[in-house]
């Protein structure tokens, strides 16, 4: 078995109202940015798994990502990293 | 007539708010209010299931989207499998269809805020233990108090949901029109609940478990409560 460590996008569809998205969009004209344009806010979620090989992990992770991190009705994700795990424990924030 | 008083479960999820609004309502119609577990494998025999509203595991990830591995969902969906009448409202209509027991998904609102104020809902079919008895176009006053209550589905199960007349209420005027102005959060079509395709779940935005006592405001909540009733008996064979 090999630990892996992973991350998973998930994006709202496109056409779906983004309410996070259009919130950013509409504070940055008042830092004087009035060139950007179509902010979607999406999530970005980590873990590590264990697995015998990086087929085996992949499969995993889509059907987390399917069945549980989005919903397909409105979303779909994309698998952004997966790597050997290179043994250094992450800090959990503050 | 029987004198059978039916059981209706009302699943308590970590998060949920109107478990007690809602076996309140089922003892005011009449019926057996029963208490049911989110990590329990057991409905206690009822004969029909709520699931009510709230903000079930914070709604972290998605609205809906944890509650739906609970222990007790297993139960609900086998119990929906074998034509119990089901019924989840706001929080409890998310869950519904984040477990695939409801076609579509509640995102949030048009409006980007949270919607709480007095709204009309129109009868569309009454194929659902809420609406069973009541008159196709009938309107019902009732509350609403959501964030996410913004109705959408594929287009292939839209076309389902609008084809088969799955479309259990909608949002309308006083007088039962149905046009924009009246959407309260933007959903698609106006829909303001839906059930499957054997009529025997429905999920719902609005909150009929509020509006069944008329010393606290409108009882549009009444007819809705007592079709659950009587699907519930109807269940059992004692209607």
């Amino acid at each position: 078995m090999t630990r892996y460590h992973c991350s998973v996008d998930v994006r709202l569809k496109p056409g779906l109202l983004d309410p996070q998205g259009k919130a950013v969009e509409g504070s940055l004209p008042t830092m004087g940015w009035t060139n950007v344009s179509d902010v979607k806010v999406g999530k970005h979620i980590e873990f590590d798994l264990e697995a015998a090989d990086e087929a085996a992990a992949v499969e995993q992770i889509s059907d987390i990502s399917e069945r549980l991190l989005s919903n397909p009705v409105i979303e779909t994700f994309v698998i952004r990293d997966l790597s050997e795990h290179d043994g250094v424990t992450r800090e959990d924030g503050p | 007539m029987s004198d059978r008083v039916p059981r209706i479960g009302i699943v308590t999820f970590p998060g949920s708010l109107d478990d007690r609004d809602a076996l309140r309502a089922v003892r005011f119609m009449g019926g057996e209010g029963v208490a049911l577990w989110h990590a329990d494998a057991d409905l206690r025999g009822v004969d029909a299931v709520v699931l009510p509203g709230g903000f079930s595991y914070g709604d972290y990830l998605r609205t809906g989207a944890i509650a739906r591995f609970a222990r007790v969902m297993d139960e609900v969906r086998a119990f929906a499998e074998r034509g119990g009448p089901v019924v989840g409202i706001c929080n409890g209509f998310q869950i519904l269809c984040e477990a695939g027991l409801l076609p579509g998904a509640l995102i949030r609102n048009r409006q980007l805020r949270f919607v709480c104020r007095w709204v009309h809902v129109r009868v569309e079919t009454t194929v659902s233990p809420l609406t069973a008895g009541l008159v196709p176009g009938e309107t019902l006053h009732v509350p609403v108090k959501h964030g996410e209550g913004q109705f959408v589905a594929r287009e292939d199960d839209l076309r389902r949901i609008e084809g088969e007349g799955l479309v259990a209420l909608r949002y309308c005027s006083p007088r039962g029109e149905v046009d924009d102005a009246y959407n309260v959060n933007g959903s698609t079509a106006s829909i303001a609940g839906v059930t499957n395709d054997t009529g025997n779940v429905v999920g719902l935005m609005p909150h009929p478990e509020h509006a069944v006592d008329p010393d606290v405001g409108a009882t549009g909540g009444q007819p809705m409560f007592e079709a659950l009733l009587h699907s519930a008996l109807e269940r059992v064979g004692a209607a």
